[in-house]
């Protein structure tokens, strides 16, 4: 029997997860830094349209309509379906039809049972899978991140690139590690930690780094869970944000349908497992943060990093020593109509809404009905599921009766009021408590006033009719 | 792309203001149009107009700045949606650079496909930078340098070295990427041959 006993004298230096998928992903390194990484996955949405004309202008095929995914999600109504009574609405979803018909894309169209918000319907597919590299047209793409794939959002410039070469040139960013560690309380979750660390580091806090959650906090979480945190990297500016994969990203895709199965599904399994960070690599950023410290936030501003813990107060723009940043708090407080001071526990809302990439899986409908059930709202509002599987089992575990009871309407699944793209909007000058991921100025609708939370916390705001602590509607219930 | 080199004492606006993100650069409504008619007319609307339509004063629309090529503004400029249509609003309406102390990074980048210089100062030089010229004062930008020219001052400017690069040359990556078609090709197959899984299972 033979034994090698070479040892090699360098051992590979430690890696981190990002390193990892970068690496594998490298087809081609400049001598200034740029790389081609190969696409794995490229999600498609109407919005894609620019793309689409920038590849007819050039008569360009798509390179690889196998890896190409599209989805109906951004204009689709809620209500009322597969009709589109807006013309110019139907329109956007019929270019979409035609553009994948044209290039032999799979399309998950309006009248398709797994129609859904890409960002969900993508995992839940098994579409998206650890050590992938996966791309969209969407910023909110950080989502796939969750499984430990390197996902994150690019411009319509960008799109038809990919469509184009399947490939994309992107310079290394830095690594950044966020550890949440210990165990939140009951009612606090994924949402509240997102915007904790958004709040302290500012919305671009992240920038031109790619972020990798850990700690116990972190892996404490489901992938619904992980998916929340992973999406709102984007809005901490973040270039992606990742979780390894571990026993719960496995137990989750086993069973998918785009997924492996059977030997392949194994053998996947043990290379997703690899993808870890080795235990001595490093990282250009790190931050962390105990799990105790975080509390159920709110946010009262026009930028995701405008949270605070709800029990505190509406911020004073005159005791804010940097001037940019007082014109901020100033200018913001003027769209959203609050006077420095008051609780915001204080501040009456106008209607909620559940739903969007952020908040829209089982997971998060289970949670707004938990605080729901044999309660009514105190003001009218919209439940959207993340796509129409999870709206169909929501139904089979009677979670729309308990919204319907509470009186809130149970909608189709799309992007809905978080963009109002397809006429789900906020009326002007009303206040919106929301599970979604952007506060911005008229993001909901023109003057709309946008108050960012959990969906447990919305579901507290509209039993209270104002923003509102959920932690004491849970007593008994979870 | 028309390749950019320099803007001499050309008009520059001020917009004093952070986490200018692209819902208010484009609102998600316009979206919708073809880019042929010009995007120029629904930059900042929102932020410019009231419903009615009236100007709400911002400098943008002041005839004092009229056929400003450079926008000065705050923190975190661009954050949000990755739209690249942001980027369309700001380039049909005249402006060939934005300078700030930072950049949502999807922004960034789409902005260089487009032409748009995206140049990073420190916040001490973007505050310095909008109060002159909200008095009127030019600007210049000399992008090989990395130099901003105003009010008898010289800031330099950050951008990243590969888009000043192909900025300054008018590249697209597409025909710079197809030149690598093959080296594409055999990296896809031997991806596909180690790991299997990362091809989607097809269901048919
Ligand atoms: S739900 Fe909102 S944030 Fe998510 S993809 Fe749709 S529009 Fe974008």
């Amino acid at each position: 029997m033979t034994r090698s006993t070479t040892t090699r004298s360098t051992t590979p230096p430690p890696r981190t997860l990002f390193d990892k998928l970068w690496d594998s992903h490298a087809v081609v390194t400049r001598e200034d830094g740029q790389t081609l990484l190969f696409v794995d996955r490229h999600f498609l949405h109407e919005g894609s349209h620019h793309a689409f004309a920038q590849l007819a202008a050039r008569g360009a095929a798509v390179a690889r309509p196998d890896l190409t995914f599209a989805v109906a999600d951004h204009y689709v109504p809620t209500r009322g379906r597969p009709a589109i009574a807006d013309d110019s609405v139907r329109a956007m979803v019929d270019r979409l039809a035609g553009n994948t018909a044209v290039h032999g894309i799979r399309l998950f169209g309006l009248d398709d049972p797994r129609q859904g918000i890409v960002h969900v319907v993508g995992p839940e597919q098994g579409l998206t899978l650890p050590g992938l590299v996966t791309v969209c047209g969407d910023s909110h793409t950080s989502t796939h991140g969750a499984f430990g794939t390197f996902a994150f959002g690019i411009g319509a410039s960008e799109v038809a690139h990919v469509l184009i070469t399947q490939t994309i040139w992107q310079r290394r960013p830095k690594r950044m590690r966020i550890r949440i560690d210990g165990t939140p309380a009951p009612g606090v979750g994924a949402k509240d930690m997102a915007l904790t660390w958004i709040a302290r580091l500012g919305a671009d806090g992240a920038q031109g780094h790619a972020i990798e959650y850990a700690g116990s906090a972190v892996t404490g979480l489901s992938m619904e869970g992980r998916l929340t945190l992973c999406n709102l990297s984007i809005e901490g500016g973040g270039r992606c944000g990742m979780v390894a994969p571990d026993a719960t990203t496995i137990a989750f895709l086993r069973g998918r349908p785009f997924a492996p199965e059977g030997a392949a599904f194994d053998r996947a399994a043990a290379d997703w497992l690899a993808l870890a960070s080795d235990a001595d690599a490093a990282f250009d950023t790190e931050v962390s943060f105990a799990g105790e410290e975080i509390v159920p936030v709110v946010t009262w501003g026009t930028s995701p990093q405008d949270a605070l813990p709800i029990d505190a107060a509406v911020p004073d723009p005159d005791r804010i020593a940097d001037p940019a940043r007082a014109s901020h708090v100033r200018d913001a407080l003027a769209y959203m109509d609050l006077v420095p001071g008051r609780p915001l526990a204080e501040v009456a809302i106008d209607r909620v809404f559940i739903g969007s990439c952020t908040n829209s899986r089982i997971e998060d409908l289970r949670a707004a009905a938990a605080v729901l059930a044999g309660r009514s709202a105190r003001v009218p509002g919209l439940v959207s599921p993340g796509s129409s599987l999870v709206k169909q089992q929501a139904e089979q575990e009677g979670l729309d009766r308990v919204f319907v009871a509470a009186g809130l309407e149970w909608r189709d699944s799309g992007c809905s009021m978080c963009v109002g793209m397809n006429g789900d909007q906020v009326p002007s000058g009303e206040r919106c408590a929301s599970t979604t991921n952007r506060n911005f100025k008229n993001r909901q609708g023109l003057g709309a006033r946008t108050h960012l939370m959990s969906p447990a916390m919305v579901a507290a705001a509209a039993v209270a009719g104002r923003l509102a602590d959920v932690r004491p509607l849970l007593a008994g219930r979870i | 792309m028309e390749p950019f080199r320099r803007l001499d004492a050309v008009v520059a606006c001020p917009l004093p203001l952070a986490n200018v993100d692209t819902d208010q650069l484009i609102p998600a409504r316009f979206m919708k149009q073809p880019r042929a008619a010009g995007y120029g007319g629904f930059l900042l609307h929102d932020l410019r107009f009231d419903t009615d339509g009236t100007s709400r004063g911002l400098a943008l629309d002041d005839p004092a700045f009229a056929g400003a090529r450079v926008l000065v503004a705050r923190r975190n400029f661009g954050s949000g949606s990755s739209r690249e249509a942001a980027v369309y609003a700001l380039v049909d309406f005249g402006f060939r650079c934005v300078i700030a102390p930072s950049f949502g990074d999807i922004f960034a980048s789409n902005a260089v496909n487009n032409g748009l210089l995206p140049a990073r100062v420190d916040d001490a030089a973007a505050e310095r930078l909008l109060g002159r010229t909200a008095a009127g004062h030019r600007v210049s930008i000399d992008l090989a340098e990395r130099t901003i020219g105003c009010d008898g001052e010289t800031i330099p400017f950050a951008v990243d070295d590969v888009w000043r690069t192909k900025l300054l040359n008018g590249w697209d990556d597409i025909d710079l990427t197809l030149s690598h078609t093959e080296a594409v090709r055999a990296f896809a197959a031997e991806r596909a041959a180690m790991y299997p899984w990362s091809l989607p299972r097809d269901r048919g």
